[in-house]
């Protein structure tokens, strides 16, 4: 009996959303009457980052600062329509969304001030600080500001946007399956380094280094926060967390935090964390989606260490001690 | 059920209600008071997204009954920052990208107060010691360690 040491690497390829049913996302964008814009969406920020990444998203096309940029994810019920958070589809989707609308609205607001200040609206440039200026010629400029109250007071003009996502539908071929699940693939691959106490049958993960491949990280503080508590809940997946541990017998689910078993700040592996960026050819700015995609490949790559460790090969999850001394045991059996 | 009073300082203040009897000091926080800064995850005592300190201690809010707490003084994370300035545990976890639904944070904050309070230079152990009855679902923990440890060194140099 002896605690024994393997390592494991696992790969993913992982598409960003599904088109089942085209996969759409919508957005609205509108000036208020002072020229901040406001992005109303029914995309849902929970905690991943959305609003933030969205507020980049528009304020970079528009042309202003990200705080002239207000995110409204309010209500289903009465927002722009969007299929949801999930899948790793809100920064694609949304974005792309997001983008048309910021287009727009932009093209409204330069032919505003292309009136206030008498020129041609394809001669007129924004400046990022909140101005219009004529190219060339910045001294020649107006404040997005004034131009607001220009459209609101004066022009009658609405300084706003539609955006969509959409993708064509693609339905399986009958004779092979074969189909385009999705238009944009995000890559991982995982090296885990695990103990495994062959006498208890419990797996102690040492060191997981990831690489991941996102397209462009808009915000890299954030994609990195993403990688790190993805990475810790791809480990509880594969070692702790189920909701029915003798599947499909229901039996025996845990109630309560007291037997829905994850990992807590004493259990952290070593984690490494490598993002390498390859834009996507229809991602907003390049990028792909990086959250549900970075739990994925530590599974697989825990699974190959133990096997590596140990000799079994676990094809259920989560990995638990049970599962593994029933294996050995099955193995020595022969 | 027979309404009782309770009175307590929370976060500097004199609160007094009316409260029924056998209301938890989550539920007297967030639905009589208004302080929703304790989160109720689970209500059983198992997450700690409720913890505040009492007397110095730190609690589960929702295992405590409010009619206990009479003459307490009691502080959550709506109290800690002082005239807009967030204290430097809050500007820890900003900084350190620490929070992401953010459900955890106020416990895990409180938790790390009362670790700061009595241990201001703490060791990574002692961290994780502190924080082991908190659950978080979002950041994978290595952050919320990080931002403890920073705002430990934060107070030892302002300290200094
Ligand atoms: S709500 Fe009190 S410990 Fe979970
Ligand atoms: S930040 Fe979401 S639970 Fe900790």
């Amino acid at each position: 009996m002896a605690i024994r040491r393997g390592r494991g690497v696992a790969a993913i390829n992982y598409p960003t959303g599904m088109n089942l049913g085209g996969d759409p996302t919508q957005a609205l964008v509108h000036s208020t009457p002072t020229g901040n814009f406001m992005v109303t969406l029914s995309s849902v920020d929970l905690g991943q980052g959305m609003k933030q990444i969205m507020a980049q998203i528009c304020a970079e096309t528009i042309g202003v600062p990200t705080d002239r940029v207000v995110i409204d994810t309010a209500d289903t019920d009465t927002g722009p329509h969007c299929m949801g958070t999930f899948a790793s589809r809100g920064t694609h989707r949304a974005g792309n969304a997001v983008i048309q609308a910021a287009k727009e609205a932009r093209q409204v607001m330069l032919e505003v001030a292309a009136e206030e200040l008498e020129v041609n609206a394809s001669d007129l440039e924004t400046d990022g600080q909140g101005n219009i200026q004529v190219k060339g010629a910045p001294q020649k400029s107006i404040s997005i500001f004034d131009v607001a109250l220009s459209a609101h007071f004066k022009r009658g003009r609405s300084i706003s946007g539609r955006g969509m996502f959409l993708i064509p539908r693609s339905y399986p071929e009958k004779e092979t399956g074969a189909m385009k699940p999705s238009t944009c693939y995000a890559h991982a691959c995982t090296v885990a380094e695990v103990e495994v106490d062959d006498e208890t049958g419990e797996v102690t993960v040492l060191t997981v280094k990831n690489v991941f491949e996102i397209g462009r990280a808009l915000n890299p503080k954030m994609v990195e926060q993403q990688l790190v508590g993805g990475s810790w809940m791809g480990i509880s997946h594969a070692l702790y967390e189920t909701t029915e541990p003798y599947y499909p017998n229901r039996d025996h689910g845990g109630t309560d935090f007291n037997q829905y078993l994850m990992p807590g700040p004493g259990d952290l592996a070593q984690t490494e964390i490598t993002v390498l960026e390859r834009p996507s050819a229809d991602g907003p700015f390049g990028a792909k989606g990086p959250g549900e995609m970075c739990a994925n490949p530590q599974i697989p790559a825990v699974a190959n260490a133990v096997f590596d460790a140990v000799g079994v090969r676990i094809d259920t999850l989560p990995i638990t001690p049970e599962r593994i001394l029933r294996a050995l045991k099955a193995q020595a059996a022969g | 059920m027979a309404k009782v009073p309770v009175q307590f300082t929370l976060n500097g203040s004199e609160k007094a209600e009316f409260i029924e009897s056998g209301t938890t000091l989550l539920n007297a926080l967030r639905d009589k008071i208004g302080d929703t800064s304790p989160k109720g995850g689970c209500h059983q005592g198992t997450c700690g997204a409720c913890s505040v300190i009492i007397d110095g201690e730190l609690r589960l809010s929702c295992l405590t009954l409010a009619e206990t707490c009479n003459g307490a003084d009691i502080k959550t994370t709506a109290g800690l920052a002082e005239g807009g300035v967030l204290h430097p545990l809050q500007r820890a976890f900003l900084d350190a990208f620490a929070t992401q639904c953010g459900f955890c944070t106020p416990g895990m904050i409180m938790a790390a107060k009362v670790l700061l309070d009595r241990t201001p230079n703490p060791s990574r152990d002692d961290v994780v010691e502190a924080l082991s009855g908190n659950i978080c679902r979002c950041t994978g923990y290595e952050p919320i360690i990080q931002a403890v440890l920073t705002a430990a060194r934060a107070n030892s140099q302002n300290a200094a």
